[in-house]
């Protein structure tokens, strides 16, 4: 049994993942042209009102947003290139584990900074 | 005119070099394949391979000057001095500018480049309206000469793994052909990470293509096809 070395496809997620990519990145986009044109016109002209815009709940909750999508987007990105450049399976899933569990600790960082006191 | 060519014979040469020669042209109109045969006349132990001379074979797909392209339908006229041959990038090297092709011939054969219908033959052929037939313009043309999958750095990388334009863009010919039946089998063979989605979109398939066909479109074709089943 052993030493089959096949190189094996069929992996059915590409399209999810390329299109989670594309949405992500659109999604990005969006809010952040919103976000900075909204900035460049009504300049928070101190801390208190930098702090005052960022206590909006739709600036929070579209910033959460924002950072998932951009964790997704990385994921899909640092895995293709993982699975270009790693060939080992077993320390490919470890990276993989690792790139997985840090972009959910800084999505969680993301909210306590936006909803934490 | 001046051309260095990439010479490499793996019973004598432990590694390839780059070997000059020069040319006295007359005719300015020549292709460059013309010129290559006569180098070969001074030096017969050039090797490369050549059918038609006229851009239907697909035979002698080289990189020239750095890009990939027929030797038979490039005019010496435009290129620059030296000019640079080389064998196709990315492919096994036989000998001088001859390619082992299998790896590319393989990933074509993936993609079942062949009509899949089950209906009984009809007593003539399987008719399509001029519309259907339409579809297949700019696909069905490919001569196979590997000048687009081997200029794809996806391809490079992955060989093994990724179709690469050619193989993709003959996908999407027998995908879009109004006779063809296996619509869903052939796309669920390509929704996988590396046979289709390994794409870039940097397009150097559509910038060598000698036939000036749009792999990079079929492979959005197929991309849009998908998304349409999936959500």
């Amino acid at each position: 049994m052993a030493g089959v070395r096949r190189t094996v496809l069929g992996a059915h997620y590409g399209i999810t993942g390329w299109l989670v990519q594309r949405m992500s990145a659109v999604i990005m986009t969006l809010f952040g042209v919103v976000l900075l044109s909204f900035i460049l016109f009504h300049a928070p002209a101190g801390f208190a009102e930098w702090k005052m815009l960022f206590s909006h709940g739709w600036v929070k909750i579209g910033l959460l947003i924002f950072f998932i999508c951009l964790s997704l987007h990385a994921w899909i990105g640092v895995r293709d290139i993982l699975m270009d450049y790693v060939h080992a399976v077993g320390i490919r899933l470890m990276l993989e584990t690792g790139v997985l569990l840090s972009l959910a600790a800084y999505v969680l960082w993301a909210w306590s900074i936006l909803w934490g006191r | 005119m001046r051309f260095s060519i990439y010479r490499f014979d793996p019973d004598t040469d432990a590694d390839p070099c780059m070997k000059d020669y020069d040319l006295q042209i007359e005719d300015k109109d020549m292709m460059l394949l013309d010129a290559l045969i006569l180098i070969k006349a001074q030096d017969d132990s050039l090797s490369l391979r050549r059918s038609c001379r006229e851009g239907v074979c697909g035979s002698d797909a080289m990189n020239i000057n750095g890009r990939n392209g027929l030797a038979c339908i490039t005019p010496l006229a435009g290129l620059k001095e030296p000019v640079e041959i080389r064998p196709l990038p990315g492919l096994p090297v036989i000998r001088d500018l001859i390619v082992d092709m299998a790896p590319f011939f393989r990933q074509y054969h993936s993609i079942r480049p062949y009509l899949v219908n089950n209906d009984p033959p009809p007593e003539t052929e399987r008719l399509q309206s001029p519309d259907e037939r339409a579809v297949l313009d700019g696909l069905y043309e490919c001569i196979l000469c590997a000048c687009c999958t081997t200029s794809c750095p996806s391809f490079w990388w992955n060989p093994e793994k990724f179709v690469g334009p050619a193989g993709l863009l003959q996908a999407w010919r027998f995908i879009a052909d109004s006779r063809d039946q296996a619509t869903s089998q052939r796309l669920d063979d390509l929704e996988d990470p590396f046979r289709l989605f390994r794409c870039r979109s940097i397009m150097n398939c559509v910038d060598a293509c000698p036939k000036g066909l749009n792999p990079t479109a079929a492979i959005g074709e197929i991309k849009r096809m998908m998304v349409g089943r999936k959500v």
